[in-house]
């Protein structure tokens, strides 16, 4: 009856995972994880975080010396990768009004700090969104920018990269509705490159991998002692269990 | 007073200290009675464990809730900050929050498990009655601790899932509007609501949840434990010493027998704190690491999963449920009047308690039957002690297919957590309207249900078989 009940569970358990799987919108490409821990990857990350993003987005929690757990020294921040502030203790926040940016873009630019935890859903990791969100930007005359977005349609942010990645369009087909004949509804199909970037199509992939593995790290940047220190941990809990185990035998053996 | 004692003569200075004690306050008493001369049954299974865990992730949440605490800042400007503060320049916060954000799951994984038990095993039978009763109360604050708790981060779930739950209360006749603007204390879910669910955090619903687990403790150990066979092993004492001939002492049986249970769940709990703190989403919702912004309502808000069940029993009371609900009402009262053994005057009654109860169903939005639905989910574990009628305590010696009603009652219960966590639609409403109505017929028809059937022989003794 017990193994039963337990198997039910975990089919339920097995369930709802399903369940979450299938929650989410646009399929995500998948963020090359090894990269999270790659130091001269998050290095480059953080130029192109401070240098492209930073001037309208802040990330308010995150200080400046943190940086020095991805192998930079307060020298190199501070020369390299301050440009709104004055102290290597001080959080990477930002000049932009907030009332201001709200004009200026229709929404205020969020606060990037740990967005690489809030955009996780069903449809994969929020490294997974923000890699595939940085790279299916396309024009779109329809819009105020002129910029669109795959998988954020209608995005308030212009494509701050398409220097380095080139101008795009994407190609989409009406589909007919399975469902219901008289709808239809754009299907993408892939995009056509307008003009080139200064990067080749792989350079750019790279580099939006580098910049999203630190956003990655960026929201939580005790992640790899978190893992470290859990292998310990879970190590010990092992041997603790064991100890218990064959001590509790040992009161036990007489009882009869 | 009792007595004064003298130690022996010639007794070490430790067993002299401990005469001067206990002479004062009852140290040696205490221990006695609550740990070396406390006789548990010596049979109790693995589900027994989850008493003590229970106890253990108390002591979690209390000790880093202290450490949160020292670094967080009730106010609305501040709090969302403060926690990332406490994940990332706090020395270890990242650890007393991850420990803090898992063990409030945990809590509930236990604890439900830790009812199963005392449902399966008739733990709250005679002479255990108080027991559950203190239990479900404890559960009761744990679902107020939890969902007080979880406003603290001020993260778009914490926001938008206290403001659902508060507007329920705002559905309750007359005093609703009124009622919700008191637990706020503002006409939205602000500054105000947030420092007032801080203050019941850390203050006013542990110190009652601590006086609870006391009292559930202290009438544990007046009565006894249960155990799988539901046996009372007081009544076969030995007739010298007056001991239970199957009971052990609990410390140190039980203290050594609960260290497993201690690391096997350590291990389960830290292979989630340093490996999977968000669990998927369950744990730590993803929305939550969006500061709470009244302007935008998230697209899908769904309360953390262990309250999923009720939530879905408060979404499964629909106009069409209502009627449902008028129906039974009236073939019960029907039923009453034609079948039970009632006088003249208690059948008129029935009568009329049955028109009165229809007209309220009418009267009143089913919004608030959906919250009152909620609300007696839980309530209806208080009277179960009375409900059950069966003659034997365990699910062991109870007739065969009662197995199957009991792992059916599980599996609803799980299937209408899945649904409480999934957005509304037909076919999950219709199944947790059935599986609601499930819930409820589980118990309220225990009565006629726990009675019927061959019920197998009870033994004299525990089954125990030597390690």
């Amino acid at each position: 009856m017990t193994k039963k009940l337990i198997l039910g569970l975990l089919l339920s358990l097995g369930l709802m995972g399903g369940a979450l799987a299938a929650g989410g919108g646009a399929a995500l490409d998948r963020f090359p994880a090894d990269r999270a821990t790659n130091l001269p990857a998050l290095q480059n990350g953080a130029k192109l975080f401070v240098n492209y993003c930073l001037n309208c987005h802040s990330a308010n929690y995150m200080r400046y010396n943190r940086m020095r757990d991805i192998g930079l020294t307060d020298e190199q921040i501070k020369n390299n990768l301050m440009f709104a502030a004055s102290k290597v203790g001080e959080t990477m926040h930002i000049t932009l009004d907030p009332v201001q940016a709200k004009d200026f873009f229709g929404a205020a630019p969020p606060d990037l700090t740990v967005v690489a935890r809030s955009r996780s859903s069903g449809a994969g990791s929020g490294a997974d969104y923000l890699y595939t969100y940085m790279r299916t930007f396309y024009r779109d005359d329809s819009t105020i920018t002129g910029w669109n977005n795959l998988v954020f349609p209608n995005a308030a942010m212009p494509h701050v990269f398409w220097e380095l990645q080139g101008q795009q369009r994407a190609v989409f087909e009406q589909q007919k509705d399975a469902h219901d004949p008289s709808k239809s509804h754009a299907v993408f199909k892939g995009f056509e490159q307008i003009t080139p970037g200064t990067m080749s199509a792989t350079e750019y992939n790279e580099a939006v991998a580098d910049l999203v593995a630190f956003m990655q790290w960026m929201a939580e940047p005790h992640q790899s002692q978190r893992v470290r220190l859990g292998v310990f941990v879970l190590l010990f809990l092992a041997v603790f269990t064991l100890i218990a185990w064959r001590l509790n035998a040992a009161y036990w053996k007489d009882v009869k | 007073m009792a007595e004064f004692k003298q130690a022996p003569a010639g007794a070490s200075v430790a067993e002299q200290a401990m005469t001067w004690v206990d002479n004062r306050f009852p140290a040696t008493k205490l221990y006695k009675e609550h740990m070396s001369e406390y006789y548990a049954p010596k049979a109790q299974n693995f589900w027994y464990f989850f008493g003590s865990l229970a106890l253990l992730v108390l002591v979690i949440q209390i000790v880093t809730g202290i450490f949160l605490v020292m670094h967080y800042k009730p106010d609305a400007a501040l709090a969302f900050a403060s926690v990332e503060y406490i994940m990332r320049d706090v020395p270890w916060g990242w650890l007393i929050r991850y420990m803090h954000s898992t063990g409030a799951s945990a809590f509930f994984i236990v604890v439900y498990l830790h009812m199963w038990r005392g449902l399966i095993y008739g733990s709250y039978q005679k002479p255990r009655e108080l027991i559950w009763i203190f239990g479900v109360a404890i559960f009761l604050c744990l679902m107020a601790e939890a969902f007080m708790g979880y406003l603290l981060p001020w993260g778009q779930m914490s926001f938008w899932g206290a403001q659902v739950i508060i507007n329920l209360f705002a559905a309750i006749p007359f005093i609703g509007p009124d009622l919700a603007l008191l637990i706020r204390g503002d006409y939205v879910v602000g500054d105000a609501t947030l420092n007032r669910f801080f203050a019941f955090h850390v203050i006013a619903v542990p110190l009652v949840l601590i006086g609870l687990v006391v009292a559930h403790i202290i009438a544990l150990h007046e009565v006894g434990s249960n155990n799988p066979d539901g046996i009372e092993i007081k009544e076969k004492k030995d007739p010298k010493t007056g001991i239970p001939l199957d009971g052990i002492p609990f410390h140190p049986y039980y203290t050594v027998h609960d260290l497993i249970g201690v690391g096997v769940f350590l291990f389960l709990f830290s292979a989630i704190v340093f490996f999977a703190p968000e669990m998927g989403g369950y744990f730590l919702e993803y929305n939550n690491f969006i500061p709470a912004d009244a302007l935008k309502t998230p697209a899908h808000i769904a309360p953390v999963w262990y309250f999923t069940p009720y939530y879905s029993m408060l979404r499964a009371v629909t106009d069409q449920m209502v009627y449902v609900f008028v129906g039974i009402v009236a073939i019960g009262a029907v039923l009453a009047v034609l079948r039970g053994r009632l006088s003249g005057v208690m059948k008129v009654g029935v009568l009329v308690a049955a028109i009165v109860v229809i007209a309220l169903l009418m009267a009143f939005d089913a919004k608030f039957w959906g919250v009152v639905v909620m609300g007696l989910a839980v309530m209806i574990l208080f009277p179960l002690p009375w409900l059950d009628k069966s003659p034997v305590k365990s699910i062991r010696y109870r007739p065969g297919w009662n197995k199957w009603l009991y792992g059916i009652f599980v599996v609803n219960f799980l299937v209408l957590g899945y649904l409480g966590i999934k957005p509304p639609s037909d076919i999950g409403t219709l199944v947790s309207q059935i599986g609601t109505l499930f819930y409820f017929g589980f118990f309220l028809l225990m009565p006629w249900w726990s009675r019927i059937g061959t019920f197998k022989p009870v033994p004299e003794r525990v089954t125990f078989h030597a390690h």
